[in-house]
């Protein structure tokens, strides 16, 4: 178990308060002028080398993202935007940041907004998170007066502003170009890439975009070293990582954990096991509900960081992990994630538009048990349709918990689907009957 | 993409009063001049919450003139966003999230509860006119599931029995408080809290 004074969210429970007063005990704030007087470079660098990866889902390395900027500010200005339009199905990972760790995540976007030469600041909030908003914008107000931000914040010359802008219950604006159209006053219908955001972004300008707890990890990184924290975990796979754990478990909670933490010990230690004892496992899904989910057999082993997911065909995602007992009808488990995907989707290109509806559709089918052998095969074919065809990676998101399913519990789907559409058998579906055999039989 | 009616009784017109013209001035002059487009989203909440919590077609074509922009853009967002309410719903919304993971620990109990005490179907009123429901996708607070959201509060760690209490402290007009319905702090582990420790007790 990562020891607690390696975790980098101190008051992830709120137990000592959100104010400065507070944070300020906590270590936030401190040294922060001294960070910025060691310079651009430094700060991209040793994030660079601290080999942070995004926490928002996709694990792109942080650095190499600030280091897309343009180095000099042209006739554009830059911007940083934050992604906190937290609302991957098993994920609530944000959320208590904005709540109970504001300070971190706005000297976060000071150092950032800094190393990418941006002075305005927006912050993508989900439109269901008023609250929650409410209190990141008391802790702006904060930062304001003490000139943590503003003109000259910190007196290190550099001027930031950061504005909420709060979404309206959009999934698809946690996508970064539909966040930046959303931003902009249209609908969240993701851009085609490239040109990609650092280039030509907000307003056609050189735009950031990261997550909430990427860019909170930051100052605690800069402090405490790259070697600190690259520490930690394994290469490539270095850190702390919030797990939000969900689900079929005894005690659900919110967690920081090293990155490459075994599943089992995760569930076990922190969650208080599965409900019924781990033999009651079904499967889980590791990153929230777009990655794929995982069978038992895999979860007794698995460790949680991203190289490991990939290689067994999952992804970390944005860590929501969701356990998935044996009292659970898996298949209407995964129906209604589909009919989620089918409810976001933002109807853009035509095999998202489309599928997401066929795959609910047929999966609910197949929970009742009304489908044939055969359409298991071609709901897979389905989704391999949709996957890469898409503008955005909502096709994958969508598709993918799909191929889990198929992948990994095929037989219990055949099982319960032995419907056989000819005739003689089975007269009360209707859709399914070839009406003139029916006849023939009745001649 | 979620489907929209626009209510058949829409009001002549519509006009932000002080209050809410105060607010939509601020928001404008968070974006860059001649970019205040951007401001639609605030301005169309703005709207909804001055309006008894819906947007009337006019609401739509006032901010489109304020913020000097076609209509058909300002419709297009208010029809896009789920958040959006474009017929009336009741003074209490009740938000129930039904995704897997509230699912996999008892959503469809609560929906059982709001079709038994306040309406056989979404989107309609209660007997005394006070209360609508609807189901909604994940409002991230997973680890509190099942949860639901009552206009802008979150109730979490829900169950059929204590959602019965809400409903019926609603109708006794007292306002339920939010939070967690188990008592636990936040998105701690109940009773197997394992890290910070030092925090807690200090």
């Amino acid at each position: 178990m990562l020891k607690d004074e390696d975790r980098i969210f101190q008051n992830l429970y709120n137990d000592s308060g959100a104010d400065i007063e507070s944070a300020k005990l906590r270590n936030d704030w401190n040294g922060t002028k001294e960070i910025l007087e060691k310079g651009r470079e430094w700060i991209i660098n040793e994030v660079k080398s601290s080999e942070l990866r995004g926490r928002g889902g996709a694990g792109f390395p942080t650095g190499l993202k600030w280091s897309f900027a343009p180095k000099e500010v042209g006739s554009r200005p830059h911007y940083l935007v934050i992604n906190a339009d937290e609302s991957e199905p098993g994920t609530c990972k944000d959320r208590d940041i904005l709540r109970f760790e504001p300070h971190k995540l706005i000297e976060g976007c000071l150092i950032a907004s800094y190393a990418v030469n941006a002075h305005k600041c927006y912050i993508y909030i989900r439109g269901e998170y008023f609250n929650e908003g409410q209190k990141l914008q008391t802790a702006i107000d904060e930062a304001y007066k003490n000139n943590l931000i503003g003109k000259n914040s910190l007196n290190s010359g550099w001027d930031l502003d950061i504005y909420i802008h709060y979404g309206a219950g959009a999934y698809i604006c946690g996508e970064e170009t539909a966040l930046l159209e959303s931003l902009e006053g249209k609908k969240g219908q993701p851009r085609l890439k490239p040109p990609f955001p650092a280039l030509i972004g907000l307003y056609g300008c050189p735009t950031i975009i990261n997550n909430v707890e990427t860019v909170a990890a930051v100052p605690t990184i800069l402090r405490r070293g790259a070697k600190w924290f690259s520490s930690l975990g394994r290469p490539k796979n270095t850190g702390t990582k919030i797990y939000c754990i969900s689900g079929n478990v005894n005690n659900p909670c919110n967690v920081e954990e090293e990155m490459g933490i075994p599943l089992k010990e995760l569930i076990e230690t922190h969650a208080g096991g599965v409900v019924g004892g781990w033999d009651n496992l079904k499967a889980v899904i590791p990153g929230g509900s777009s990655m794929p989910m995982l069978p038992k057999e895999i979860c007794d082993n698995i460790k949680m960081d991203f190289d490991a997911c990939v290689e067994n065909k999952t992804g970390l995602g944005t860590a929501g992990i969701v356990v998935i007992n044996n009292d659970q009808d898996i298949i209407k488990c995964m129906a209604r994630i589909a009919r989620f995907y089918k409810h976001e989707s933002c109807g853009q290109c035509t095999p998202c538009r489309e599928g997401s509806g066929w795959m609910w559709r047929m999966l609910e089918r197949m929970a009742a048990g009304e489908a044939t052998p055969d359409e298991v095969d071609m709901l897979f074919d389905v989704t391999k349709q949709i996957e890469g065809h898409t503008i955005c990676a909502f096709g994958e998101g969508s598709s993918w918990p799909v191929q889990g399913l198929i992948r990994h519990f095929k037989d219990e789907i055949l099982e319960r689907n032995k419907f056989d559409p000819v005739v003689k058998k089975q007269k009360n579906i209707p859709y399914l009957v070839d009406q003139h055999l029916l006849e023939k039989e009745n001649a | 993409m979620s489907i929209k009616k626009i209510h058949k009784d829409q009001p002549k017109t519509f006009e932000f009063n002080e209050k809410s013209m105060l607010a939509a001035n601020k928001i404008v002059s968070n974006y860059p001049d001649g970019k205040q487009q951007s401001a639609v989203m605030a301005l169309l909440y703005i709207a909804q919450r001055q309006n008894d919590n819906w947007i009337p077609l006019t609401a739509m074509k006032y901010i489109a003139k304020f913020l000097d922009m076609p209509y058909i853009k300002v419709y297009e967002v208010a029809t896009f966003y789920s958040m959006y309410n474009l017929s009336p719903v009741g003074k209490y919304f009740f938000q129930v999230c039904t995704t897997t993971p509230c699912m996999l620990r008892g959503a469809y109990d609560l929906v059982k509860v709001c079709k038994k005490k306040i309406s056989e179907k979404e989107n309609e009123l209660s007997a005394d006119g006070k209360i609508s429901w609807m189901e909604v996708e994940c409002l991230g607070a997973c680890v509190n599931a099942p949860m639901m959201q009552v206009n802008q509060d979150y109730y979490e760690d829900l169950n059929d029995k204590k959602l019965e209490e809400i409903i019926d402290k609603i109708y006794q007009n007292k306002t339920p408080k939010s939070g967690s319905y188990t008592g636990r702090i936040n998105a701690e582990p109940v009773n197997n809290r394992k890290t910070l420790l030092g925090n807690k007790n200090a």
